[in-house]
């Protein structure tokens, strides 16, 4: 059963087609790759989905219900949770923080009685630390929780913007080239993570990434994108053998 | 396992120091204030009054500015609005007539005189709802935009206070507010409004303002609605500065349209920045030495004379010019404020030594280098 899917999704700047007719299927369950070389329009892809943009034309269905518009806080709420390309973690606060700020799109209690500490906030926020607590745990960041995010190594910091995302209890997770700047050994622990992870909280995991070794190894599907177009679609073996890919990675050779 | 119990145990052991050490120094200032509020003359009196209203008032700026991370200017809009309930409810009926003499008081208030409570506390809900008004299209703007859509509506606010001379009587101000001349209304209420912040700013809601400021989009993709979160603070922001500007308005004695120029925002932008955007405990800091030390260093605008000669640099003006100076030395030496935006708390005292220590270190370091 698809969890999300776009029909005809076209997003415009100005002159600029930055995606084309998009058309995507996510299936419950799946880990589905997008893929393609810079300025493919990956990430305006992405923005469309959780509602950075509207997109110009075109619906965008979560659990067949129209998405196409909403606010990316309500998008959120339905539960769809992103993490950034260029990572974008509350800096000046702690690990904890973070991951309780994630928390907050839960609360059933108004400021007042969240400030004047009554019985159902205490519960509320018991209850709410008490998870993330158990959180932090699984994702081994514990050791780490009243650190300030920003002083985190790298590749620790990726794990937190996961987490932080996993805190919102999404049943889709898009990640946004988690493994940019990683190198080897850690994009290869971060594909194990994110297969855990993926079962643990049975999630379906949409995501864009560069690492070939990643995507290649974890995606059930993959599509492929260049200039807005979708120029390939289909399991692992069947794009790295799909010429257009092949072209739109390394070029055309005029003489061949 | 059995460590984790041991530092639970541990965590609800400092817990209790942490509630002690509050209680200890809520006793200490109700001592000071005791102790004050029967010894001093009525001048330093009613520096400490103002110093505490400038705490109210800064903690009311601090929570947009410093915590949601919106850029505002419009306090002194919200705290006109707090003083003229505070001024037009609380004047005595029989002296009201005279007042009003240019055009007399609209008839539905004029015989309505509330208890100096009710005035006030109705002072902070409707400047608590002209900001949930104003906050509707202005939120929508983003950094200097929003700072100048406050401004004007402050400045509205005033013009508005001006022309409604019906109930406001105009630019001849109402005079003849019963003041408050005790410490314990002003400093009562600015210790409430601290707890207030300080459970407000730890609650669940506290942070989503924080996340706010810290990352825009990050904060609404973590389901967080930016407009919700950001109406609700400017609008207890606005209730607080309702408030201050009531106690304000009680404080003086009389209210007139002028003390509400846009230049009173920048005192209390001051008391924010020089204190820490961010910082509770700094804006409290802050918002005395601003105060009291804008007071004490009067005594460099009068004549003094060294050895029978007048020196000639003592003359009215010279105040600012070393107050400007001092607010110049602590923002270059403290680019975050005197707090960042840290809390002074016991954990925070303890560390100082040793960054003073680290501090000489440094530069004893750089000294051996040298040579």
């Amino acid at each position: 059963m698809s969890i999300l899917k776009t029909e005809n999704v076209v997003m415009q700047f100005g002159g600029v087609v930055a995606v084309d007719s998009l058309n995507i299927e996510v299936n419950e369950g799946e880990i589905v790759a997008l893929i393609g070389p810079n300025g493919a329009g990956k990430t305006t892809a992405f923005n469309c989905i959780t509602g950075v943009y509207i997109p110009t034309s075109g619906r965008v269905l979560f659990e067949d219900q129209n998405i196409t518009g909403k606010s990316p806080d309500k998008i959120t709420k339905l539960g769809i949770a992103r993490t950034f390309q260029n990572i974008r973690l509350f800096k000046d606060l702690t690990v904890m923080e973070n991951v309780l700020i994630a928390k907050h799109l839960h609360v059933n209690y108004n400021f007042l009685s969240a400030t004047l500490r009554l019985p159902k906030a205490l519960y509320g926020e018991r209850q709410m630390k008490n998870e993330c607590e158990e959180l932090l745990e699984r994702l081994g960041l514990t050791a780490v929780k009243n650190e300030i995010s920003s002083s985190l190594p790298y590749g620790m910091q990726r794990h937190l913007e996961i987490a932080r995302a996993l805190a919102t209890n999404p049943k889709l997770l898009l990640l946004d080239e988690p493994a940019a700047g990683m190198n080897p050994h850690e994009t290869d622990e971060l594909t194990a993570f994110i297969k855990t992870v993926k079962d643990d909280y049975h999630l379906t995991v949409f995501m864009i990434e560069h690492h070939m070794d990643l995507v290649m190894e974890i995606s059930d599907r993959i599509y492929v994108l260049d200039f807005g177009q979708t120029i390939a679609k289909g399991t692992p073996d069947e794009i790295q053998n799909n010429d257009r890919v092949i072209q739109a990675y390394l070029g055309v050779q005029e003489d061949a | 396992m059995g460590n984790s119990v041991n530092a639970s145990g541990a965590n609800q052991k400092s817990n209790r120091m942490k509630y002690v050490r509050i209680g200890i120094l809520l006793v200490v200032v109700l001592i000071f204030v005791f102790i004050a509020d029967i010894t001093v003359n009525s001048y330093v009196r009613r520096i400490l009054n103002l110093c505490a209203i400038y705490t109210i008032l800064g903690l009311s700026m601090n929570l947009v500015n410093g915590f949601t991370g919106l850029f505002s200017l419009g306090q002194a809009g919200f705290m006109a609005v707090g003083a003229y309930c505070v001024a037009v409810f609380t004047v005595p009926v029989e002296s009201r007539a005279a007042m009003f003499y240019l055009v007399p008081q609209n008839p539905a208030i004029a015989n309505l005189e509330l208890p100096f409570v009710v005035a006030l506390l109705l002072g902070g809900f409707v400047s608590a709802f002209f900001a949930f008004l104003i906050g509707f299209p202005v939120l929508r703007l983003k950094g200097d935009y929003l700072a100048i859509a406050t401004l004007g509506f402050s400045e509205i606010i005033r013009i508005v206070f001006t022309n409604t001379q019906t109930i406001t009587n105009g630019a001849l101000g109402i005079k003849g507010i019963p003041t408050i001349n005790r410490l314990w209304w002003t400093f009562g209420i600015a210790i409430l409004v601290v707890i207030f912040m300080f459970l407000l700013i730890n609650s669940t809601y506290g942070r989503a303002f924080k996340a706010i400021r810290e990352d825009e989009i990050a904060a609404e993709a973590m389901g967080i609605s930016l407009f919700k979160h950001k109406v609700l603070s400017f609008t207890i922001s606005g209730f607080l500065a309702g408030i201050g500007g009531g106690l304000f308005a009680a404080l003086l004695g009389t209210v007139d349209p002028k003390q509400f120029y846009f230049t009173l925002t920048y005192n209390f932008l001051l008391i924010i920045v020089l204190g820490g955007m961010g910082s509770i405990s700094g804006t409290i800091i802050s918002a005395f030495i601003v105060t009291a030390g804008l007071e004490w260093l009067r005594l460099l605008d009068e004549p003094h004379a060294i050895f029978g000669w007048n020196v000639p640099l003592f003359r009215p003006g010279l105040r600012m010019v070393v107050f400007s100076i001092l607010l110049m030395a602590i923002v270059l030496f403290w680019s975050r404020g005197l707090m960042g935006n840290q809390e002074l708390s016991w954990e925070y005292v303890k560390k100082v030594p040793d960054k003073v220590r680290n501090a000489f270190r440094i530069k004893s370091a750089k000294g051996g280098a040298a040579k």
